[in-house]
């Protein structure tokens, strides 16, 4: 277990305008480390990928509520944890495949290999039925700690 | 969110701007599409420089349009890619595809 040295938990609703809110309020919490802007970039993509899943895929027919998990662990990692109580992911595999979608056109079935390319660790669990978590980590490089 | 147009002798320029995600790609998406259809351009050229970021959902905005352009000989070049939407284009081999030049 790597000691955890913050945490923070949203919920809120599978709305598409929550996107924004939530990569943008998991930059400012990454923010504490002291990120390169590219790895912020990163960070906000990787989340905007999985946030956007949860909204479109695991609660398609209505509202529901997704859990957002930021954690600051010892050594400079980021951890985000997405999670759902929607419909699931029946072959996470198959999911995970880039061009894979079961959306409509405006997908494109790049969300797991974006978030796989911009952070360093993707864990995705699901049952069918019960929702689904999607875990990322991601080590932000060493600051130099000038000044006084 | 109003997309600005530039049309002349046959190249039309299109600026997006803004965050590009999966609450804004539909509406872009269709205005593309539908002046695509109304002006059939020979060049689209696609301006990204004032698009502050991109997810996964810009990837099939692009392609989208990408594909209807092919279907009447036309092309697409997209310019001016900031460096977040680039590494989101660069995980997907779009680069590979379409002409992009980054800012």
């Amino acid at each position: 277990m790597i000691p955890i040295l913050n945490q923070a938990t949203l919920l809120f609703p599978s709305k598409s305008s929550n996107e924004a809110f939530a990569r943008s309020a998991a930059a400012c919490f990454a923010a504490q480390l002291d990120p390169t802007l590219e790895e912020l970039g990163d960070v906000k993509t990787a989340v905007s990928e999985a946030v956007t899943n949860a909204i479109v895929h695991a609660y398609p027919e209505e509202l529901g509520v997704v859990t957002m998990r930021l954690r600051i662990l010892e050594g400079r990692i980021f951890e985000v944890t997405v999670k759902d109580k929607g419909v699931g992911i029946p072959d996470v595999d198959q999911a995970r495949q880039p061009l894979y979608t079961t959306g409509d056109d405006s997908r494109s079935g790049m969300g797991f290999t974006i978030m796989e390319s911009f952070m360093d660790s993707l864990r995705v669990r699901s049952i069918p039925g019960k929702g689904s978590t999607v875990t990322m980590r991601k080590r932000f490089s060493p600051r130099a700690t000038g000044g006084k | 969110m109003p997309i600005r147009m530039q049309e002349e002798n046959g190249l039309l320029t299109v600026f997006l701007s803004g965050d590009i995600d999966h609450a804004t790609a539909r509406p872009i998406m269709l205005e593309l599409d539908r002046e695509v259809a109304k002006r059939t351009p020979g060049v689209l050229r696609v301006d990204m420089s004032a698009v502050t970021f991109m997810d996964s959902s810009g990837i099939a905005v692009l392609l989208r349009t990408w594909r209807r352009l092919q279907e009447t000989q036309s092309s697409m070049e997209v310019t001016a890619v900031p460096h977040q939407p680039w590494k989101v284009f660069s995980a997907a081999g779009l680069p590979k595809i379409i002409p992009m030049k980054a800012l």
